[in-house]
């Protein structure tokens, strides 16, 4: 099964997904994320998904899901870079990610954590 | 009597009175198309066609069917194309049994002959007809598309400001379309904000604004801001009355008011200069 790092920058983690998003995988982040949010006390999670092109309910409900988890730890979680066939996939789905907030890359997700947006 | 035999006897006649079926046959076209396609062209159509004719009826070759076929689907494209109705494409075919009748109404002992090549005839009058709809049909579902293409320009309002003036209907193909232009848009020029204009869309019902829903949450996805503009009175009025929701979903009435909330989303602001 394969890992997705977590990297720490500031008072923000880092969460860049780089490979085909299992369920297994999926689980195990949020295991891990929730793992570093204690940790280390951070106030923001951005999740990059650049690169991932295919989702379906399972993961979008994941996602929703590490949203209402950070928010437990008092951070906020901002995803960015979705692509326009990921975010029809899952309109079409009937999922729109209540509670997490999206950007449209990593810098303007960081700008919106910080405030500056 | 088989009816290779009749074929190919009616194959022989017609080859000796070649000169006078192929006059009379050109006659009758020339009449149908009213001067649109040039004589000269009619004949040598029909030339071609007549010679294919008489070595399907031979049997000469195996092609010569195939050739036929082939010859006469062009033909009834291309005057699909040109705008000619499908009586006058399929009379071309049909006239070459009136040029011949008028030879064979004498000679008695052709009937059988007759009636095989006319069976014949008609067969292949059926065939343009299909190609003639067929060519018809991928006319106007081109047609379809280039409109499809034209209807849906995503402009650039302002920096970080992109527009969608929607005219028209709104169905689920063109709501598709929009959509991805939008978001691909949206990703392309990092627009943080995004205008629809709905002021030419004459009705909005429960299936529109479904679409219209879909597509701001589609782009809220992205980290995008959508308004809905041009939202006119009697609209207003049948989105209340049908009790559809819009939500959160910033509506306006002109696209002026849109791009102006846009703009202030912006954290930018017009002053008289």
């Amino acid at each position: 099964m394969e890992q997705v790092p977590i990297v720490k920058i500031g008072r923000t983690l880092f969460v860049s997904i780089q490979i085909d998003l299992e369920d297994e995988s999926v689980v195990r982040l949020q295991e891990d994320l929730a793992d570093e949010l204690t940790s280390t006390g951070a106030t923001g999670v951005i999740i990059d998904i650049t690169a991932v092109e295919i989702v379906d309910s399972f993961i979008g409900r994941m996602l929703t899901m590490i949203g209402s988890i950070s928010r437990l730890f008092g951070a906020e979680t901002i995803i960015v870079g979705m692509r326009p066939a990921v975010a029809i996939t899952l309109t079409e789905l009937g999922l729109s990610l209540r509670g997490v907030r999206t950007a449209l890359n990593a810098e303007k997700g960081l700008a919106l954590l910080n405030g500056t947006a | 009597m088989d009816a290779y035999g009749e074929q190919k006897r009616m194959a022989a006649y017609l080859r000796d009175h070649h000169d006078k079926v192929v006059n009379r046959w050109a006659e009758l076209v020339e009449a149908g198309v009213r001067g649109r396609i040039s004589p000269d062209e009619v004949r040598n159509e029909l030339e071609d066609f007549y010679g294919l004719l008489l070595r399907v009826m031979t049997q000469e070759d195996e092609h010569a069917a195939g050739e036929l076929h082939a010859s006469l689907d062009e033909l009834s494209r291309s005057r699909a194309r040109n705008g000619f109705t499908p009586s006058e494409t399929a009379l071309g075919v049909f006239s070459v049994k009136d040029a011949v009748y008028e030879l064979v109404a004498d000679t008695a002992d052709l009937v059988p002959e007759y009636l095989a090549f006319s069976r014949m005839v008609d067969d292949l009058g059926l065939r343009t007809f299909e190609a003639y709809s067929a060519a018809r049909e991928q006319i106007i579902g081109d047609q379809s598309a280039a409109m499809l293409e034209l209807s849906t320009p995503v402009v650039r309002l302002w920096e970080g400001v992109v527009g969608v003036p929607l005219v028209g209907t709104l169905d689920s193909a063109r709501t598709q379309l929009v959509m991805e232009k939008l978001l691909e848009t949206l990703v392309s020029t990092g627009a943080e904000q995004a205008v629809i204009d709905i002021t030419g869309v004459l009705t909005v019902d429960t299936e529109v604004a479904q679409h219209l829903l879909k597509t701001v949450n589609a782009a809220r996805l992205l980290g995008a801001h959508c308004t809905i503009s041009g939202i006119r009175p009697q609209v207003a009025q049948t989105i209340v009355s049908l009790g559809i929701e819009f939500g959160d979903i910033a509506t306006k009435a002109t696209l002026a008011d849109a791009l102006a909330l846009a703009l202030a989303n912006a954290g930018l602001k017009v002053v008289p200069a």
